[in-house]
């Protein structure tokens, strides 16, 4: 890999659901040793705790399971972050647990992915859990959507299977009403066909190796396109108050969509106030213009009272929306039960106000999709339309449109906890 | 022509708004600054965070007595450029005041002790959020870790319970006398590090280069011997042609054997290496899960 090349890269973040006996640790071992990216020393590791636990095979799964507990257990707790690369891409895999009790961590993982990899496992085709898996990447509204059939040679790979699993699957789809773009692979991570390299065993498929979709699939959302709408949270004003720099006030933050240019009169919200851009910055590069998802400091013309928590928007494009009421689909996290009328904190990009939820419009069985009525709290892994009422306007746009400014975070105010996330439907 | 930002500005993006996050959130943050590259990339990255202002974060270093001479010249340097305070904390002290007892043996190392000298740091000088340049991609317990990371009253990490991060929302919210570890540069890898010094032109401590030094063999790797390093009867001391790929203390940096002069040469060295950069530090190998029972304790 030379050096130019290399810092020419993009790169994508991909998200993987399944549970272990799908074969998801097996397949990202796979990818990792297929591209090359196991070390010679990580691989004697694996096969050396492979071969204390009797192990027959070397065993790929223990390369992503990091923790005491899940290798005693042999299962993932925690979402695991592992890295690799190829001439084309850099790649971030967020390694969620498939459990029904770690949903939690899969709506982490998929919140910051560009791309789901679901895992069928071809004996099983479409279970429950490939309906929940699907459901909350299609909630946290991942752009692709990728299905792993996988295990193909214990299914001598039968083409008929597969088209059965593939169709049974768009059923569940327009069931949830996903707009995602969706790709069949058939697979056997075990023995890698179709995940790095072509399978001479599957000679019906002609679809692209998992790997080349990865490499090619567009990256088009990020949001920083001229025609989108220009969000800029402020999160920090840089003052120097130095000799050289007596009067600087750098509104400082990334850009959460859109691109920013010196020039254009911009609008401060919730306030209203209303300026234009003097400069734009990055440390002392000064430059014309700016887009998501780049950290800036940007200078204005007028001296006007904006501090962390304001967003900064284009005035000639649509505005979001500010409001003290929100509509928002809601993922509890906690063992402590999401109570009505408590009091959390709520924080959405980098503001942060009180709040309350006023009711629980419905309850997703995420098993059968079904709507449940009448319910008044929420437990840990449930997920659910609610209503809250804040303290204070907040900005924001509906997550459907931006994933960094339609989403929100509930801290409980006694224990400082993460309780929950929100992704909000409308104000 | 789309708007896309390169891996690597997209990286750097993330850990400069992490940076300001820290900045925003908390009342006594630092930079825990080891002199290796990773720190050195943290601190160049929290002078693009807030320039034209100075870092508002002091740099702490544990020192355990047992580091090269180069890296305790460049940090020196580099607080003096910055303008930024440093703050040393003394494993040595931790020794004589009988805070923790040195090792014994050939494998003698101060690294764990490392932990007490660090905890008891962060207690004299108040700090509530401790950065540092841990990376995910490093080791299989640090792949778990968050960006804002809870340590409870006694500095522990409790891995099984976890804040859940979403999206890029931080939640830097604790009791009295908890703090957090932020770790600005979680998605980079080994290589995102070498190849943004290169884009960047970052100096770094001249050891990373090669050079001549007094070494020996022990376990399948080279170490420098230095006087504090204790060298079993058949162990001989050569000179070899080396460099670091990563540095702790001098008792468990692994040396490589190295003709790598420019950036250039060390990413082409990396690019081709097949064990990885943690493979040469010898407080890794004694379990499989040490980094993970060190972190628990409050570790880096």
């Amino acid at each position: 890999m030379n050096t130019k090349g290399y810092l020419d890269m993009e790169l994508l973040r991909f998200t993987t659901a399944g549970s272990v006996d799908d074969g998801k640790s097996t397949l990202i071992g796979r990818l990792l040793y297929d591209s090359k990216s196991i070390f010679e020393d990580q691989l004697e590791a694996v096969e050396e705790a492979s071969r204390s636990r009797g192990n027959e095979e070397v065993n790929l799964a223990l390369l992503t399971d990091g923790l005491r507990a899940e290798r005693e257990q042999g299962i993932t707790i925690d979402v695991a972050y592992r890295y690799f690369a190829t001439p084309k891409r850099k790649f971030i895999i967020a390694d969620t647990p498939g459990h029904i009790q770690y949903t939690r961590n899969m709506v982490t993982g998929a919140s910051t992915a560009d791309l789901a990899i679901i895992l069928i496992d071809a004996r099983n085709g479409v279970v429950e859990q490939t309906v929940r898996h699907t459901y909350i990447a299609v909630l946290l509204n991942i752009p692709h959507i990728t299905v792993c059939v996988n295990k193909m040679d214990l299914i001598g790979f039968s083409e008929d299977q597969f088209e059965a699993i593939r169709k049974k699957y768009l059923e569940v789809l327009r069931k949830i009403g996903a707009h995602a773009e969706v790709n069949f692979i058939p697979i056997s991570a075990k023995y890698g066909d179709n995940v790095v390299k072509d399978s001479d065993r599957i000679p019906w498929y002609r679809g692209g190796t998992l790997m080349h979709l990865l490499e090619t699939v567009p990256i088009g959302h990020k949001s920083g396109e001229e025609g989108d709408p220009m969000r800029l949270p402020v999160q920090y004003v840089i003052r120097p108050i130095s000799d050289k720099f007596p009067d600087y006030r750098g509104y400082a933050g990334r850009l959460a969509s859109g691109a920013l240019h010196i020039g254009e009169r911009v609008r401060l919200l919730p306030s209203g106030l209303e300026s234009h851009v003097k400069a734009i910055y990055q440390a002392e590069k000064a430059m014309e213009s700016a887009f998501a998802p780049a950290s800036v400091s940007v200078l204005l013309t007028d001296d006007i009272d904006i501090s962390r928590g304001d967003f900064m928007v284009s005035v000639g494009q649509a505005q979001p929306q500010v409001s003290q009421s929100l509509q928002m689909m809601c993922c509890w996290f906690n063992e402590q039960e999401m109570q009505l009328n408590k009091r959390y904190l709520i924080r959405n990009t980098v503001s942060e106000t009180v709040g309350v939820v006023k009711s629980v419009d419905y309850r997703v069985d995420i098993n059968t999709l079904e709507h449940l009525e009448g319910v008044t709290s929420l437990k840990m892994n449930d997920i659910a339309q609610v209503t809250l009422r804040l303290a204070q306007p907040m900005v924001f746009d509906r997550y459907v449109e931006n994933r960094t400014t339609g989403s929100v975070i509930f801290i409980d105010p006694d224990s400082f906890e993460t309780v929950g996330a929100g992704m909000i439907v409308d104000g | 022509m789309a708007n896309k930002l390169t891996h690597l500005k997209e990286l750097e993006s993330e850990s400069v708004y992490v940076l300001r996050e820290v900045a925003a959130q908390f009342e006594r943050p630092a930079i825990l600054f080891s002199g290796g590259k990773d720190s050195i990339v943290v601190t160049h990255l929290a002078y693009k965070a807030f320039y034209p202002a100075k870092i508002p974060f002091p740099l702490v270093h544990i020192d355990t007595g047992h580091n090269f001479q180069e890296t305790l010249d460049y940090r020196d340097a580099l607080v003096q450029k910055l303008g930024v305070r440093l703050i040393v904390g003394s494993v040595q002290e931790s020794i004589d005041t009988g805070r923790v007892k040195e090792e014994k043996g050939y494998n003698a190392s101060r690294n764990r002790l490392q932990t007490t000298t660090l905890l008891d740091t962060i207690e004299k000088y108040k700090f509530d959020a401790c950065i540092g340049g841990a990376r995910r991609d490093e080791e299989k317990a640090r792949a778990k870790e968050r960006f804002f990371s809870h340590r409870d009253e006694f500095g522990q990490w409790n891995p099984k319970n976890q804040r859940p991060e979403l999206w890029n929302i931080f939640n830097g919210k604790k009791n009295m006398g908890e703090h957090f570890r932020v770790f600005p540069i979680s998605n980079w890898t080994e290589m995102d590090v070498w190849q943004y010094i290169y884009q960047e032109q970052i100096e770094l401590p001249s050891i990373y280069f090669t050079h001549e030094r007094r070494c020996f063999f022990r376990d399948g790797q080279w170490l420098a011997a230095e006087p504090c390093m204790k060298l079993k009867p058949d162990e001989e001391v050569v000179t070899q042609r080396v460099r670091c790929r990563t540095i702790g203390d001098i008792s468990c940096t692994g040396l490589t054997l190295s003709e790598a002069h420019s950036l250039e040469e060390i990413i082409g060295e990396i690019a081709a290496t097949r064990v990885t950069e943690r493979g040469g530090r010898a407080d890794d190998k004694r379990s499989e899960t040490s980094m993970e029972d060190r972190k628990k304790e409050g570790y880096f």
